[in-house]
């Protein structure tokens, strides 16, 4: 009898640390099966600027989150960094004229990738690059022009 | 000067033989097959000993450090007018470093300190030696289980931990401070990753549970077998195994969130 008392109460101690871990996964991770194994293809873009974006930052249509950034790099060529980002499978009408934008949430927020389609009837394909970019607005940069800008107003 | 090199040298073959004699240990005590017939009973009893006797203490202080957490966090992020954000300071605070470590605290406390009375005891009453005249080999009987229900449950009272304090949380950040609960889940959803977070939180725990009762287990079978021995051997399970594991945590941080 005593050591039945004990396995069950090892048994409720095991089960309630499985609970915890699927609540830390479930509720507090959201993680999804769906997620792991959603199908995405490749998507790049270069950027004069691209500063205070990050790896698996978010790329947005319209607000919603359609993929993620996975890598950023320093392009040889022309010293601009490129991004490689993914793209969920399911979203494959963005044309080829789109223009990406690295933009911010909030004004000291997370920088994420705002993609804006266009009209072009040719549709963007795995691997393509995004031609119409603008780079990160480096909020530094503009006050320090706007500071400028006022001190040579006075003289 | 000579005498001090001396004492130097002494001191460091001393420490050398100690930790020598502490990882032999280890492994005699975990090297061999598993006994199918003792073993799933010695282990469940000493489950029982270590994981469920600290659930109180475990749950206990989760709930106040996520609370506490929780309001400490509120009143800075509300200047910043950033309080939607609370939920993913608290858990990411709490998934990857308060869980495991205060924990392991907690638990070098309670069970730790047991198991070295309990073993340092048992030798000094000899329990070991006729053990081991009756042909059972006491590292493989006592030790071994002990070993085994503390690494197995370390990580479920730091999840357990963790998912209480998060309650704390949310029952102060949530219900009283009138954050929005839907901002407060979702943010932190977007922010805990399972793999790059939880997981790690969870091997962390792992790796303390193994090194708490390694040390707990060692330094009982190692006591000088007197009342103060082991009165010694006690105080140096809490020391050492607190201090081992703030400094493997800070290494096993380095190596799994550091700056790449």
């Amino acid at each position: 009898m005593r050591m039945r008392t004990i396995e069950i109460s090892v048994g409720v101690f095991m089960l309630a640390g499985i609970l915890a871990l699927a609540f830390l996964a479930v509720q507090v991770s959201g993680l999804s099966v769906r997620d792991n194994h959603r199908d995405t293809y490749k998507l790049y873009a270069h950027f004069t600027n691209a500063s205070g974006l990050t790896e698996r930052a978010k790329v947005s249509v319209a607000g919603v989150v359609i993929g993620r950034v996975t890598a950023i790099m320093l392009d040889p060529k022309d010293t601009r960094a490129k991004v490689e980002m993914s793209i969920d499978k399911k979203v494959d009408f963005l044309t080829s004229d789109s223009i990406a934008a690295i933009q911010t949430a909030g004004i000291l927020g997370e920088k994420y990738i705002a993609i804006s389609v266009g009209g072009d009837p040719e549709m963007l394909k795995a691997g393509d690059e995004i031609a119409d970019t603008q780079s990160a607005l480096v909020l530094e940069d503009l006050i320090g022009k706007v500071l400028t800008n006022l001190g040579s107003k006075k003289d | 000067m000579l005498n001090f090199l001396q004492r130097l040298g002494l001191n460091g073959l001393e420490t050398l033989t100690v930790l020598g004699r502490a990882g032999r240990f280890w492994w005699q005590a975990l090297w061999g097959l598993p006994d199918w017939r003792n073993g799933p009973r010695l282990l469940v009893r000493q489950l029982y000993f270590v994981g469920v006797y600290s659930l109180v203490i475990i749950i206990v202080s989760g709930i106040f450090i996520g609370m506490v957490l929780a309001l400490q966090g509120y009143t800075v992020l509300v200047r910043f007018g950033a309080d939607q954000a609370l939920g993913q300071l608290v858990s990411l605070a709490l998934i990857r470093e308060l869980g495991p470590v205060v924990a392991a605290l907690l638990f070098a406390g309670r069970a730790g300190s047991a198991l070295t009375a309990e073993i340092g005891l048992m030798k000094a009453t000899e329990q070991l030696a006729s053990m081991e005249m009756i042909g059972v080999d006491p590292l493989k009987r006592v030790i071994r289980p002990r070993l085994w229900a503390g690494m197995i449950s370390m990580p479920i009272l730091a999840q357990i931990f963790n998912m209480v304090a998060i309650w704390g949380a949310v029952a102060v950040g949530v219900d009283w401070l009138h954050v929005d609960t839907g901002s407060f889940w979702s943010n932190m959803q977007s922010a805990v990753e399972f793999r790059e977070d939880v997981v790690n939180g969870l091997i962390k725990s792992v790796v303390f549970g193994a090194v708490i009762t390694w040390i707990a287990v060692f330094q009982g079978y190692d006591a000088v077998p007197t009342s103060e021995g082991i009165s010694a051997a006690t105080t140096r399970t809490v020391v050492y195994s607190s201090l081992a594991i703030l400094g493997i945590d800070f290494l096993l941080t380095a190596v799994m969130f550091g700056v790449n």
